[in-house]
C-alpha cells in the first residue's frame, strides 16, 4: 500500500504542493528536450536523404563545438571562428561523401551503420589528438549569446530561467523553421525529398546523389554546430556528450525515423518525461534513472506503435 | 594442388554432413588444437598468454554469441556488453551463495541467467526490426548498467562497488583468483571456448540454426514456410545471451580478476559488434578472426613506435589508436564488406584451384 501511495499519489501531491518547483522541473525538461531534438534532427536529416543511420552525429556535435572553441583559442575572433567551424563541417561532409558513402552505395544498412560507427571512432581519436581530451568551456559571451537569468514569481515561489536556455529554444525553433522552408521551397530541398523517396527514381530525373549527400551531411553539420554551442554553453564541451547523444535514438523511435516534427516532439516528450520521472519517481528506484528512462520508454512505446508517432506505417510483402 | 577434395569419396550421410568434410581441414584443425592446447602453454610467456590469448578467446566467445544473433538471425544488438555483465555478476553471486560448487559449473551456469534476461529484452524483436531493435538493446544496455550500480545485492554491498573474484580450486589446482597461473586460466578458457564453439557449430547446422537463417533472410517468408518467429527469435536471443554471459563470467573470473560496471559499458558492445562485422557476419571462423583483429590490434599498434624507435607520449598514442581502429573499420567495410572470413574463403578457393586461375 505504501509503495502504491509512493507511486501514484505522493509525486502528484508534491507537484501540487510546490508548483514553482514543478514549473522549474518542466522548464529543465523543456530545455533538455530541445537539445535532444536538435541532435535527433541531425540524425533525421541524414536518414531521410541517404537511408544512412548516422551514428557519428553525436561526435559531430562534439567535433563542431571543439573546432569552434579551438579556433577561438588560437586567437581568431569569435564570429570568424564560427565561420571556420562551419568550414570544417563542410570539409567533413565532403570527405565523408567522397571517402565513405560513395564507396558503400548499395551495401546493406548494417554495413553503412557500422561505417558511421567507424567514423565516430575516427573522429573521437582525431578530436582528442588535436584538441586534447579535457573538457573545455564554450565561448558563450564572445558569440554574443546572453548569459544572465530571469527570475519569475509564480504561485508563491520563483522559477529561474537561464537566458541561454531561452536562446537555445529560440535557435532551435529558427533552425527547424529554416529547415522546413529549405525542404519544401527550395530546389535543393525538393531534390533532397526526391532522394529520400527513391534513390533510383531521383537519379533517373537527373539529381546528383553525391552532391545531395554532401549537402545533407553539411546540413547535419550545421545542426551539429548549433547543438554543440547550446550544449557547450550549458555544460562544458567534452567527449561525454557523445554518450548523451545516443539518447537521440529513443527520441527518433518516438517521433519516427523520417519525420522532422517527430524529432522535435519526440525530443520534448523524452526531455519532459525524463526530468519529471527522475525528480518525482527516481528516488523510489534509488536515483540515476535518467540514464535509461528514455530507452525503456522507447522500448515500451515500440511494443504498441512500432512505426513511431509520425513515421509511415511499414507494410511488408514477401 | 595440396588442398582439394578430389578423391575423397563419402559413402554415407554421416560423413557427408560432417563439420569438416575435407581431410585437409580436419588435419588443420587438429594441428590448431595441438598448438593451442600444447605448444602455447608450453612455450608462451605470461604476457602472451595473459594479455593476448585469454582476451582473444573470451572475446571470440562473445563475438560468437553476437554473431548468432546478428549474423545468423539478422537481429542487430548493442547490448552484448550488458549481457556479459549479467553473466559476470550472476557468477559472482553464485560463488558467494554456493562456495563449494565447481567453478566451471558456475561459469557455464551463469550463462543461463543472462539467457533469461536476453529473452526478456528480445521480446520486442517480434514486432520490430533493424534500427528500432538497436534502441531496445541499448535500453537493455543502459538499464542493466544502472542495475549493476544501484542494486547493492549484486556486488554483496561492498564499498568499492566492484566484484572481486574469490579463489577457487579444481582437482587441487587453483583456477581463479589472484594466485592462479595464466597457463591454468588459459587452458580452462580454451576448453570452454572449444566446447562451446563446437556446440554452436552444431546448433547452427541443425534445425534451429536453419530456422534462424530463414528468419534472417526473410522473416515473413520463413513464417509462411512454417518457422515460428517467436521461437526462432527468442531462442536466438537466449543462445546469444548465453554465450555472452559465459564470456562475461570468464572475462571477470579468468582474466580480469575484478571488475566494475565500466567493464561492461556500451563501448564493449561496440567492440564486439566490430569483431562480428569485421570478422564476417554469419561465420564462426569470422568471429575468431574479428576477435583476434580487434584484441591484438591495440597491442600491435602500441608496440610499433617502440620498434621504430619513436617516442610518442601515451595519451597521443591512445588517440592515434582510436583513429586507426576507426579508419581500418571503414577501410575493411569498403574493401570487403563480408569480413575477414570472406577473405579466408577466397584464399581457400585459390588454394583449391592452384596453380590454375580458375
Amino acid at each position: 500500500m505504501d509503495l502504491l501511495y509512493n507511486i501514484f499519489v505522493d509525486p502528484f501531491v508534491q507537484m501540487a504542493g510546490t508548483p514553482d518547483f514543478f514549473l522549474q522541473v518542466l522548464w529543465e525538461g523543456f530545455v533538455t528536450g530541445t537539445l535532444y531534438s536538435l541532435i535527433a534532427l541531425g540524425f533525421v536529416l541524414i536518414f531521410k536523404a541517404s537511408g544512412v543511420f548516422n551514428f557519428a552525429q553525436g561526435i559531430m556535435v562534439v567535433f563542431a563545438a571543439l573546432s569552434l572553441v579551438g579556433f577561438h583559442a588560437l586567437g581568431v575572433p569569435a564570429y570568424l571562428a564560427l565561420f571556420l567551424a562551419l568550414a570544417v563541417m563542410a570539409a567533413l561532409a565532403w570527405t565523408v561523401e567522397r571517402v565513405i558513402l560513395r564507396k558503400l552505395v548499395n551495401q546493406p544498412e548494417i554495413i553503412l551503420f557500422m561505417a558511421t560507427i567507424g567514423l565516430s571512432y575516427f573522429l573521437i581519436g582525431l578530436g582528442e589528438f588535436i584538441f586534447g581530451g579535457e573538457p573545455k568551456s564554450m565561448i558563450t559571451e564572445e558569440l554574443g549569446l546572453p548569459t544572465g537569468s530571469t527570475v519569475i514569481d509564480v504561485a508563491g515561489g520563483i522559477v529561474i530561467l537561464q537566458h541561454i536556455d531561452i536562446a537555445a529554444a529560440l535557435i532551435a525553433a529558427i533552425l527547424v523553421l529554416g529547415l522546413a522552408i529549405f525542404f519544401s521551397k527550395t530546389r535543393i530541398g525538393r531534390a533532397l525529398r526526391a532522394v529520400a523517396d527513391d534513390h533510383q527514381a531521383a537519379l533517373s530525373v537527373g539529381i546528383s546523389l553525391n552532391q545531395i549527400w554532401a549537402i545533407v551531411w553539411f546540413a547535419a553539420g550545421i545542426v551539429a554546430l548549433a547543438t554543440g554551442i547550446m550544449w557547450g554553453a550549458r555544460s562544458d564541451v567534452s567527449f561525454a556528450l557523445q554518450i548523451v547523444a545516443l539518447k537521440a535514438l529513443p527520441v527518433l523511435i518516438l517521433g519516427g525515423f523520417t519525420s522532422v516534427p517527430g524529432a522535435i516532439i519526440g525530443g520534448l516528450i523524452i526531455g519532459f518525461g525524463e526530468k519529471l520521472f527522475e525528480v518525482y519517481w527516481g528516488s523510489l528506484l534509488g536515483g540515476g534513472v535518467e540514464g535509461w528512462f528514455a530507452y525503456v520508454l522507447a522500448l515500451i512505446f515500440l511494443l504498441f506503435r512500432p512505426q513511431g508517432l509520425f513515421g509511415e506505417k511499414i507494410i511488408e510483402r514477401v | 594442388m595440396f588442398y582439394r577434395e578430389a578423391g575423397q569419396f563419402k559413402t554415407n550421410y554421416k560423413d557427408d554432413q560432417a563439420v569438416f568434410p575435407i581431410l585437409q581441414d580436419r588435419l588443420a584443425i587438429g594441428l590448431f588444437l595441438i598448438v593451442a592446447f600444447v605448444a602455447i602453454p608450453y612455450f608462451g610467456n605470461d604476457f602472451f598468454i595473459n594479455s593476448m590469448m585469454i582476451p582473444f578467446l573470451i572475446f571470440s566467445l562473445a563475438a560468437i554469441g553476437l554473431n548468432i544473433l546478428t549474423g545468423y538471425t539478422g537481429q542487430i544488438s548493442l547490448g552484448t556488453g550488458a549481457f556479459m555483465g549479467v553473466g559476470a555478476y550472476s557468477c559472482y553471486k553464485m560463488t558467494s551463495i554456493f562456495p563449494d560448487v565447481n567453478i566451471i559449473i558456475l561459469i557455464v551456469g551463469s550463462g543461463c541467467f543472462s539467457a533469461v534476461i536476453g529473452m526478456i529484452f528480445g521480446l520486442p524483436s517480434l514486432r520490430i526490426k533493424g534500427f528500432y531493435l538497436v534502441v531496445t538493446t541499448l535500453a537493455a544496455q543502459f538499464f542493466l548498467e544502472w542495475c549493476f550500480i544501484t542494486i547493492g545485492w549484486l556486488y554483496n554491498y561492498n564499498d568499492s562497488g566492484a566484484i572481486e573474484v574469490p579463489q577457487r580450486e579444481m582437482f587441487g589446482i587453483i583456477v581463479t583468483g589472484a594466485s592462479a597461473t595464466p597457463v591454468t586460466r588459459y587452458l580452462v578458457v580454451l576448453s570452454i571456448v572449444v566446447v562451446m564453439t563446437w556446440v554452436a557449430s552444431n546448433i547452427i547446422r541443425g534445425r534451429i540454426g536453419r530456422a534462424w537463417m530463414m528468419i534472417r533472410d526473410m522473416d515473413i517468408a520463413a513464417e509462411l514456410m512454417g518457422v515460428r518467429p517467436l521461437q526462432a527469435k527468442i531462442s536466438a536471443f537466449a543462445v546469444s545471451s548465453f554465450y555472452a554471459g559465459v564470456a562475461g563470467a570468464m572475462m571477470v573470473f579468468l582474466w580480469l580478476g575484478a571488475a566494475e560496471v565500466e567493464s561492461f559499458d556500451v563501448n564493449h558492445s561496440f567492440l564486439i559488434l566490430f569483431m562480428v562485422v569485421l570478422g564476417g557476419l554469419g561465420s564462426l571462423l569470422g568471429s575468431f578472426m574479428g576477435a583476434a583483429f580487434i584484441t591484438l590490434l591495440p597491442i600491435v599498434l602500441g608496440a610499433i613506435p617502440g620498434i621504430l624507435g619513436l617516442h610518442i607520449n601515451a595519451a597521443a598514442l591512445e588517440h592515434v589508436k582510436f583513429m586507426i581502429i576507426g579508419a581500418l573499420i571503414i577501410f575493411f567495410l569498403i574493401m570487403e564488406p563480408h569480413g575477414l572470413a570472406r577473405l579466408w574463403a577466397i584464399g581457400k578457393q585459390k588454394l583449391r584451384v592452384w596453380p590454375f586461375p580458375y
